[in-house]
């Protein structure tokens, strides 16, 4: 069981509670597929990835970067039990997409770099702390399932 | 690697920031202590206290070593020698330690440059900062 501060929970519902959703979820994305290249093997069927430009106007990127944000509001809308809501989507991860979970960790840290430039100063080295201890949380549940 | 774009861009990227080298520095330490914990085991003998005197000369060092390094990219082995010697046996910081800094860094840079931090930037001082944390750690064996 994840112990989680009050200032961690109050922290985390806060981010996401302003978060624009279509924003901040392609942006992450897209940043993954251009800072981690080797991540777009996962995307073959998305289209014109072929440099930078043309990963961020991507649509097919764009609409999958908001749906994967839309699937952390799970996680935190149910802190107390990450593991469990996670354990279908993890399966999933492993045997039907075969994600190399290591990718999990790549996407967290463009997630809170992007989130960090949004916020500024306002993300500091103790909120940061706490929205990192959850995306650990969630990228440990995503991978619990595989085998 | 690196392209000659990217290492121009990385260059102009760090002279930038020499004069808020110490705020920067500072930031990105205070950073990995909270998230990291256990990267203070390497501070016990400083005041690490968020701004305190010693972290901002500390944080400060940090910067102007890596933006020295941003000036001449290729010659990072010989600029390095020096650091080199004293991380690998003084130091002897586990390099893992580096790339956790280094995504601290980036999370500051962000932070500091907010839509100026592109993915493009992003990806040329990632790159930037593992060769440099490679380069780094070159003596340790």
């Amino acid at each position: 069981m994840v112990e989680w501060t009050d200032f961690e929970r109050a922290t985390i519902a806060d981010i996401f509670s302003k978060m624009e959703y279509e924003v901040i979820g392609p942006a992450a994305l897209s940043r993954c597929l251009v800072v981690y290249p080797w991540t777009q093997r996962y995307f073959g069927n998305f289209g014109n990835l072929y440099n930078a430009a043309a990963i961020i106007g991507n649509p097919l990127v764009a609409k999958h970067g908001t749906t994967i944000l839309h699937g952390l509001d799970r996680a935190v809308k149910n802190m107390d039990n990450i593991k469990s809501e996670y354990a279908e989507l993890s399966v999933l991860h492993s045997e039907k997409l075969h994600v190399d979970p290591d990718n999990f960790k790549l996407l967290s840290d463009c997630l809170t770099i992007v989130v960090s430039a949004k916020l500024g100063k306002e993300f500091n080295g103790e909120v940061q702390a706490a929205f990192q201890k959850f995306l650990a949380v969630v990228v440990n549940s995503l991978g619990r399932q595989y085998h | 690697m690196l392209s000659k774009r990217e290492k121009d861009l990385i260059a102009e990227v760090w002279t930038k920031l020499i004069p808020v080298a110490e705020d920067i520095g500072s930031d990105a330490l205070t950073r990995m202590f909270a998230t990291f914990p256990g990267t203070k085991t390497y501070f016990s003998h400083l005041d690490i206290s968020p701004r305190s005197a010693h972290l901002l000369s500390h944080g400060e060092k940090i910067v102007l070593a890596i933006a020295e390094g941003a000036q001449d990219i290729d010659q990072l082995a010989v600029s390095l020698a020096p650091l080199q010697t004293l991380h690998a046996y003084q130091l002897r910081i586990d390099p893992t330690n580096f790339k956790l800094f280094s995504h601290c860094m980036l999370v500051a840079l962000a932070a500091h440059m907010g839509d100026d931090f592109t993915p493009v930037v992003h990806a040329a001082i990632d790159k930037y900062l593992s060769a440099f944390a490679a380069v780094l750690a070159e003596k340790y064996r």
